[in-house]
C-alpha cells in the first residue's frame, strides 16, 4: 500500500461476530487493511461501526461473546490469532500496547500508579531497580513529576491519568500503539495537549500508530491514512489529505459535514440521519443505503466491494472506497 | 487522619445512643426485674434485701436522670449486677466464661468460611462458566437454604448419636480440666468440629456467590483488559487486578459478622450444647433474667459497633479512594 517497507501490522480479512440473543451480530466485517513502520493510521466512525472491536481483536483480548469468524492479524509476519498463551504474553505489550478510551477505568485504583507501570516490565525478569527508574523516566517523557509515581489514580487529574496511560504504553518501546480514543473522556484543552504529545512522541521514538477516534477532525493532524468505517466494513481508506479535500464515500463526506470546520468558511452542519444499521439483520446490499443521500436502486441488491480508485494522476497516492459512486465511473 | 477521627466519633455516638436505648428499654417494660426475682424467690425475701436488690439493679425510687447517672456509672465500671437464673452469679463471670466459647466457634465459624468461599468465588468467577462454576455455586446455595438447626440436628443425629464419631454436647470432654495441654487443646478442637462444620458448611456459599459476582463484575472492567493487554500472568490479573478489587464489599460484610459474632450463635449453641453466649441469652430470656439480658445485649450492640470500627479502619488500609475524602 502506501509505504514501501513490509508493514508493521497487516489485517487481512478480520471479522468478529457478537453472540447476541437474538442472533449473531457481525461488528466487524471483512476489515483489511496495513501500518508500515512509523506509520500513523487514523480509523473513524461512529460508536458502534466496529472500530474499538477490531483493535481489541488485533491484540487478541476480545472477551465472549465475541467470536473472531475469519482474518489474518499479521504482525511482523506473526499471526496473533494463531498464537499460543505464552506467545500471546511475550507480544503483549512489547511488540504492541494500547492506551484505551477512559484513562479513568484503565488504572487499577488501589495500585499505586509507579507500580501498574512497573509490573508490565517486571514480569518480563526487569529487576526491581532498573523497572523503577525506567518508570521515572516514562514520567518525564510525558511531562509528570516523579513523585507522583507514588500516586494512586484517583490523586491524578483526568489528563495526568490519560498522561501515565500513555507512559505505560511506551515502557517496552512497541513497534504498534493503538490508541482507542484517547483523548474521547478529555476536555477540549487537555485533549489538544496530550494529542500534541502523543505526535511529538511518535516522531521522537517513531512507533506506528492506529488511531482510532469518531471526531474526524482529530485526525488531519496526526493521521497518515484515514480508514473510515461503518456497520463493520471500511468504507473508504485515503491518505488524510485527499480524504479532507475530497472525501469520495458519501459517509465520509456525512462524517465531514457533521464537524465544524474550525479554519474555513462557515458552512450548515447537517448531520447524517437515521441511525447505524442492526447488525444482526442488516439491511441488504450496502449497508449504508437506507440513509444515503445518493443511493441508488443498485445499491439495494448488492453491496459494493471496497476497490482502488483510479487516481486523476499517475503520481497520486492510491485511494480505496466501497461506493459505486466511485467505481461506477459516476465521478 | 481526619477521616478515623471523624469515624470515632460517630461510633461513639452511636455507642452512647445503645447503651441509652438500653436503660430506657426495660423501664418501659411491665413490672421490674426484682419483682421477677421476689415471685421466683416465693417470699423468701425480706424487704430490705428486696431495697437492696433494687438499688443494685438500679431500680430506685429516685428521679428517672439520677438513675440514669448510676446506670451509666455501673456500666462504666462494668458492674452488671448479679444473674437471676445463676443467683448469686456476678453477671460478668458468666458472661466472662461464655464469651470465650462463643468467640473461639464464631471466629472460626466466620475467618474459614470466608476465606473458603472468596477463594473459591475468585476461583469460580475467574473461570465463569467453567465445571467448579456449574456445580459450586448451585450445591452450595441449595444447603445454604437448608434451615439450619434442621441440617445441625441431622448432623448431630448422624455423626454424633449413630455412628459417634463427634461428640454430642460441651465445649470439651468433662474428664479433663481447662489447661494449656496438648490433650485439652485436641478435645477442644474435636468438640468444635461438627458446630462449626455445619455453620460453614451452609455460610460458605454466601460468600462464594458474593464473591463470585463482584469478580464477574470486576472482571469486565477496563484495568482487567489492560492488565490482561500488558501481557501479565493469568495469576497476577488475577489476585492483584481482579480479585484485589473484587474483594472490597465481601471485606465490608466480612467486618459486620464479626461483629455478630459477639451475639453468639444461638441455634448452633444450643442444638450442639455449646456453652457460648447464645447459648445464655437463650436463657437469660426464659428466665427473665434481666440483668444477663441487658449486659449481654449491651454487649452485642458494642461489639458489633467496635468491629465495625475496626473494619473502617482496615478499609482504609484496603481502598485508597477512601483515605482522600
Amino acid at each position: 500500500m502506501a509505504t514501501n517497507a513490509s508493514p508493521v501490522l497487516e489485517v487481512r480479512g478480520l471479522s468478529v461476530e457478537y453472540l447476541t440473543p437474538r442472533g449473531a451480530a457481525r461488528a466487524v466485517d471483512g476489515v483489511s487493511f496495513s501500518i508500515g513502520p512509523g506509520e500513523v493510521l487514523g480509523l473513524a466512525g461512529e460508536s458502534g461501526s466496529g472500530k474499538s472491536t477490531a483493535a481489541h481483536a488485533i491484540l487478541r483480548l476480545l472477551k465472549a461473546p465475541a467470536v473472531i469468524r475469519a482474518g489474518e492479524v499479521l504482525f511482523k509476519g506473526h499471526d496473533t490469532l494463531v498464537m499460543s498463551e505464552e506467545e500471546l504474553s511475550s507480544f503483549r505489550w512489547k511488540e504492541a500496547s494500547i492506551v484505551f478510551q477512559s484513562a479513568m477505568n484503565v488504572l487499577n485504583p488501589v495500585m499505586r500508579v509507579g507500580d501498574q507501570i512497573g509490573d508490565a516490565m517486571l514480569c518480563r525478569g526487569v529487576s526491581k531497580r532498573a523497572a523503577r527508574s525506567r518508570a521515572e523516566e516514562l514520567f518525564d517523557l510525558v511531562g509528570i513529576e516523579r513523585s507522583r509515581l507514588a500516586a494512586y489514580p484517583h490523586q491524578l487529574s483526568g489528563g495526568m491519568r490519560q498522561r501515565t496511560v500513555i507512559a505505560m504504553a511506551l515502557a517496552l518501546e512497541p513497534s504498534l500503539i493503538v490508541m482507542d480514543e484517547p483523548t474521547t473522556a478529555l476536555d477540549v484543552v487537555v485533549q489538544k495537549d496530550i494529542l500534541g504529545q502523543i505526535a511529538a512522541l511518535r516522531a521522537s521514538l517513531g512507533f506506528s500508530m492506529l488511531f482510532i477516534t469518531h471526531d474526524l477532525s482529530l485526525l488531519a493532524e496526526i493521521a497518515g491514512r484515514i480508514a473510515v468505517m461503518y456497520a463493520g466494513r471500511i468504507v473508504e481508506l485515503s491518505p488524510s489529505r485527499e480524504l479532507f479535500a475530497s472525501p469520495l464515500h458519501p459517509y465520509t463526506k456525512g462524517l465531514m459535514g457533521s464537524f465544524p470546520s474550525l479554519s474555513g468558511e462557515r458552512k450548515l452542519l447537517y448531520g447524517i440521519p437515521g441511525s447505524p444499521p442492526d447488525l444482526v439483520d442488516p439491511p441488504p446490499g450496502c449497508p449504508f443505503h437506507p440513509r444515503c443521500p445518493e443511493a441508488m436502486p443498485r445499491c439495494r441488491d448488492s453491496a459494493p466491494a471496497l476497490e482502488e480508485v483510479r487516481p486523476v494522476a499517475v503520481s497520486a497516492p492510491a485511494r480505496l472506497c466501497a461506493c459505486y459512486l466511485c467505481s461506477g465511473g459516476a465521478r | 487522619m481526619k477521616y478515623v477521627l471523624r469515624q470515632l466519633g460517630l461510633y461513639l455516638l452511636a455507642a452512647w445512643v445503645s447503651v441509652t436505648l438500653n436503660f430506657v428499654l426495660p423501664r418501659t417494660m411491665p413490672g421490674d426485674p426484682v419483682t421477677a426475682l421476689v415471685g421466683k424467690m416465693r417470699g423468701r425475701l425480706d424487704p430490705q434485701a428486696i431495697e437492696a436488690l433494687k438499688a443494685t439493679f438500679g431500680f430506685t425510687k429516685g428521679p428517672l436522670i439520677q438513675q440514669y447517672w448510676q446506670y451509666l456509672s455501673h456500666v462504666m465500671r462494668g458492674d452488671f449486677g448479679l444473674s437471676l437464673s445463676a443467683y448469686p452469679v456476678k453477671v460478668t463471670t458468666i458472661i466472662s466464661t461464655a464469651l470465650g466459647w462463643t468467640l473461639l466457634l464464631g471466629l472460626v465459624v466466620i475467618v474459614l468460611s470466608f476465606v473458603i468461599g472468596t477463594a473459591l468465588g475468585v476461583l469460580v468467577g475467574w473461570k465463569r462458566g467453567g465445571l467448579l462454576d456449574s456445580i459450586l455455586p448451585g450445591f452450595l446455595s441449595f444447603v445454604g437454604s437448608f434451615p439450619y438447626f434442621f441440617l445441625a440436628m441431622l448432623a448431630l443425629f448422624g455423626l454424633g448419636f449413630e455412628l459417634k464419631w463427634f461428640p454430642m454436647a460441651h465445649a470439651y470432654s468433662d474428664a479433663l480440666s481447662p489447661s494449656m495441654s496438648w490433650a485439652f487443646v485436641g478435645s477442644v478442637l474435636y468438640h468444635l468440629v461438627l458446630p462449626a462444620g455445619t455453620v460453614i458448611l451452609v455460610s460458605v456459599g454466601g460468600w462464594l456467590i458474593g464473591m463470585r459476582s463482584t469478580m464477574v463484575g470486576v472482571l469486565a472492567e477496563d484495568y482487567v483488559t489492560m492488565a490482561e493487554a500488558k501481557g501479565l500472568s493469568e495469576r497476577r490479573v488475577m489476585y492483584r487486578y481482579a480479585a484485589r478489587n473484587a474483594i472490597l464489599p465481601n471485606m465490608t460484610q466480612f467486618g459486620m459478622s464479626i461483629g455478630f459474632v459477639f451475639g453468639g450463635q444461638i441455634l448452633t449453641e444450643i442444638v450442639f450444647s455449646y456453652p457460648g453466649l447464645g447459648f445464655y441469652l437463650v436463657r437469660a430470656v426464659n428466665a427473665h433474667d434481666y440483668p444477663l439480658m441487658q449486659a449481654l445485649f449491651l454487649m452485642i450492640t458494642l461489639a458489633i459497633l467496635v468491629a465495625n470500627f475496626i473494619m473502617d479502619l482496615l478499609y482504609v488500609r484496603l481502598d485508597p479512594r477512601v483515605r482522600a475524602s
